[in-house]
C-alpha cells in the first residue's frame, strides 16, 4: 500500500545514535552492534507486521483497499499534525497537554467567525482564508501564553498545559451555545472531501507538507539542532549562548499553531465545527511521539519516528475495526503498545550504553 | 614558554590578557570574594587553588560571565569589560571548560563543538538556512586533531563516548574558540591517570601557542607540575602567588589551609587585602 515509511525512515541518518566507529577499536559484541543497527528502525517492523496481520486477517483483505487507506489516512491527519508539534515540545523535555483543547477551541472560534461572515454575505473564499488566519493565530497565541508562563514563571510544562487543557478545553461549550456550527464555506468541506486521483485527501496533503517542512526544520536547521540541545542539556545550551527561554516559547507557539491547523483539518473532515473535536487527542499525539522513539526527558527522537508512531495508532483503530474487534479493545491495544514501545526502547538503550 | 620567564618582571612590560581588580561577590550574607586581583599573561598556565568555599568557582563563574560581580572590574587586554552573560564572555574570547563538561549527550561531537555558533548555508529559497553539517564536521575534526585525543567519528553522539573522550571534546571546543584565555574548572577530576596526563600535555601545548589557561584543580601534584604560577585563594582573597619551580607542593598546601597566612601575619604583622602578589 501507499505506506512507504520504512524506506523513508532508513534514509534519515540525522540523529541515529550509531556511534559510527570508523577506525575505532570495536568495543561492543557483535549482537549488541546488531541491536544498535536495528536501532530506531524496529518500530517500522512493528508497523509492517501490523499491516500484514490486519491485512491478512481481515475478511477479503479489506485493509488493502482504497477505502481503507482513505479512512486510515484521513483519520491520521489530525494526530499527525498535532504529533509534529508535540515532537518539538517533547524534544525540549517539555510536554504540551493542551493541543487537543486548542484544536477544539480554535475550530469553534474560527467556525463561528466564518458563520457570521457568511450570514453577512461575505465572499466564501475570503471567509475561508479569514477562518484559517483566525484559527492559526489563536492557536499560536495560546501556545505563546503556555510558553511564556512556563519560561517566565518557571513552572513545569505539565502543570501549565494541564491548566490550559482544562480552561481552553471548556471554552468550546461556551461558543454558539455549545452547538455544532455547520454553516461553513463550501471550500472547507471541499478541502475535507476531495482527494487527489481519488487516493489522497487534500487534508492528507496538508499533513504531509507539515511533516516534511517541520522535519526539515528539525533535522536540517539551526532551530532544530538547538531544539535537541535545549532538551539534551538545558544549562549547557544556555552556556553555549542559546536563548533557551525564547526558544521554548517558539516551540510552544509551533505546537499551538499546529493545534489551530489541526482544528481546521478536523472541521474540513466533518464539514462542521464541533465542540467535542480534539478531546483526548493530546494523548494520542503524545503516544505517537513516544512510540516513535522520543524520550520524554528530551533530546531524543525524530520526525519520521513520529510519523510511524502516528500510523501505528491510526492503523490500530481502523485495523481492529476491520478484523471485528470492538472499540474499547483498540484503546487497550494502544495502551499496551505505548508501554511496550518505551520498554523496548529502554532495553535497547541500556544494552547500547553498556 | 621560555619567553614567559625571560621577560623578568612582567607587570611593567606586558599587559595581562585577562586581569581583575577588586572583584567582590556576596551571596546574601555570605562573602564569597573579598577583592580579588588577578593577572594572567599570554602563554601562562596559572593554577587557581584553594579550599572548598575559598571562592574559586565563584571567580571562574564571574570571569565566564555566568555570575556578575558586586564590585570590581575585569580587564581583557587592558580594556575594562563587563559580562552580563556567558555569551558576552565568549565573544570576548574567554572560553570555559566546565566541571560537568557542558556537553549535550544527544548531539554529535561536531554539533557540540559548534553549538551556539552553527554555520549555515542559504537554502534554495533564500529564507531557509540549512546547517552546513559537512563544513562543521570537517572543522570539528581539525579542532580535535589538535587535541591529539582520539574521538573516532565526529558524527558520534557525545553521550556514547568515554569520559576521556568527552573531556577531549570539551577541551577541544574551548581551544577551538578561546582566542584570549581558557578557564578550566577541574578538567581532570573525572579522568584516569593516563588521560589526566594527556589533558596535561594538551594544556601545555595550548599555552605554548600563546593562549593562557587558568586552571582550577584539587590535584595539587598536577598543578605543581603543570603551572607556571599558582594563585591561592583563601576565604575570598588571593593570599599567595607562587612559582612552582621555587616552592613545594607542601608549601602550596600550607597556603591553602591558611597555615602560612597565619605565620605571615604573626611575623610580618600584615593581613592585607591582597596577598604578597604585587603593589597595585
Amino acid at each position: 500500500m501507499a505506506i512507504k515509511l520504512p524506506a523513508a525512515l532508513s534514509s534519515t541518518g540525522t540523529v541515529s545514535p550509531n556511534a559510527g566507529p570508523e577506525g575505532e577499536p570495536p568495543q561492543r559484541s557483535a549482537w549488541l552492534g546488531a541491536v544498535d543497527k536495528v536501532g530506531d528502525f524496529w518500530i517500522v517492523g512493528v508497523l509492517v507486521v501490523m499491516i500484514l496481520v490486519f491485512g491478512l486477517d481481515s475478511p477479503s483483505h479489506d485493509l488493502f483497499t482504497r477505502a481503507s487507506w482513505l479512512n486510515t489516512s484521513q483519520y491520521a491527519v489530525e494526530f499527525l499534525i498535532l504529533a509534529v508539534g508535540e515532537t518539538f515540545v517533547i524534544l525540549t523535555g517539555g510536554i504540551d497537554l493542551s493541543v487537543g483543547a486548542v484544536l477544539g477551541f480554535t475550530g469553534m472560534v474560527s467556525g463561528s467567525v466564518m458563520q457570521s461572515m457568511l450570514s453577512s454575505h461575505e465572499n466564501s473564499l475570503f471567509t475561508t482564508v479569514v477562518g484559517f488566519v483566525v484559527a492559526l493565530a489563536l492557536g499560536s497565541f495560546i501556545g505563546f501564553v503556555n510558553g511564556y508562563i512556563i519560561t517566565r514563571l518557571k513552572l513545569p510544562p505539565f502543570i501549565v498545559t494541564l491548566g490550559s487543557l482544562t480552561a481552553v478545553g471548556a471554552a468550546p461549550a461556551l461558543i454558539n451555545g455549545g452547538n455544532e456550527i455547520s454553516n461553513l464555506p463550501s471550500q472547507i468541506s471541499t478541502l475535507g472531501s476531495a482527494a487527489i486521483a481519488n487516493w489522497v485527501y487534500y487534508t492528507v496533503v496538508v499533513a504531509a507538507v507539515v511533516c516534511i517542512v517541520m522535519g526539515l526544520v528539525l533535522h536540517r536547521t539551526r532551530f532544530g539542532l538547538r531544539t535537541y540541545a535545549v532538551g539534551s542539556n538545558n544549562l549547557g545550551a544556555r552556556r553555549a549562548g542559546i536563548n533557551v527561554d525564547a526558544h521554548l516559547v517558539k516551540v510552544y507557539v509551533i505546537s499551538g499553531f499546529l493545534g489551530g491547523l489541526a482544528g481546521m483539518m478536523v472541521m474540513a473532515n466533518f464539514s462542521v465545527a464541533t465542540p467535542i473535536a480534539g478531546q483526548n487527542d493530546e494523548l494520542n499525539a503524545i503516544a505517537a511521539v513516544v512510540i516513535g522513539g522520543a524520550s520524554l526527558f528530551g533530546g531524543r527522537g525524530h520526525m519520521l519516528g513520529t510519523v510511524v508512531g502516528t500510523f501505528i495508532i491510526a492503523l490500530l483503530v481502523t485495523g481492529l475495526v476491520l478484523i471485528g474487534v470492538s472499540g474499547s479493545w483498540q484503546e487497550v491495544a494502544t495502551g499496551i503498545i505505548i508501554v511496550a514501545a518505551v520498554a523496548v526502547d529502554q532495553v535497547r538503550l541500556r544494552l547500547a550504553e553498556r | 614558554m621560555s619567553e614567559v620567564h625571560a621577560g623578568g618582571e612582567p607587570e611593567v612590560a606586558r599587559v595581562a590578557v585577562i586581569a581583575t581588580r577588586g572583584i567582590t561577590k556576596h551571596f546574601g550574607t555570605v562573602q564569597a570574594l573579598r577583592g580579588v586581583d588577578l593577572d594572567v599573561y599570554a602563554g601562562e598556565v596559572v593554577g587557581l587553588v584553594g579550599d572548598n568555599g575559598a571562592g574559586k568557582s565563584t571567580l571562574v563563574n564571574i570571569l565566564s560571565g555566568a555570575l556578575q560581580a558586586n564590585d570590581g572590574s575585569i580587564f581583557v587586554d587592558g580594556k575594562s569589560v563587563t559580562f552580563t552573560s556567558s555569551l558576552e564572555a565568549r565573544r570576548a574570547g574567554i572560553e570555559t571548560v566546565y566541571q560537568d563538561l557542558s556537553l549535550a549527550p544527544d548531539l554529535s561531537v561536531w554539533a557540540n563543538i559548534f553549538l551556539g555558533r552553527e554555520q549555515s548555508v542559504k537554502g534554495p529559497l533564500g529564507w531557509f538556512h540549512w546547517l552546513d553539517r559537512k563544513a562543521m564536521a570537517r572543522a570539528a575534526e581539525a579542532d580535535l586533531e589538535r587535541t591529539r585525543i582520539r574521538i573516532g567519528s565526529v558524527n558520534s553522539l557525545a553521550g556514547r563516548l568515554s569520559g576521556g573522550q568527552r573531556q577531549a571534546i570539551a577541551v577541544g571546543r574551548a581551544v577551538a574558540w578561546g582566542s584570549r584565555v581558557i578557564l578550566m574548572d577541574e578538567p581532570t577530576a573525572a579522568l584516569g591517570v593516563e588521560q589526566q596526563a594527556k589533558v596535561g600535555e594538551l594544556v601545555r601545548s595550548v599555552s605554548d601557542q600563546g593562549v593562557p589557561i587558568l586552571l582550577i584543580s584539587h590535584n595539587l601534584p598536577q598543578i605543581h607540575a603543570l603551572c607556571d604560577r599558582v594563585v591561592v585563594l583563601f576565604q575570598g582573597r588571593v593570599v599567595a602567588d607562587l612559582r612552582p619551580n621555587e616552592c613545594s607542593v607542601e608549601e602550596i598546601v600550607s597556603w591553602i589551609t591558611g597555615a602560612s597566612l597565619a605565620a605571615t601575619a604573626v611575623t610580618v604583622g600584615q593581613l592585607s587585602r591582597s596577598g604578597p602578589q604585587d603593589g597595585n
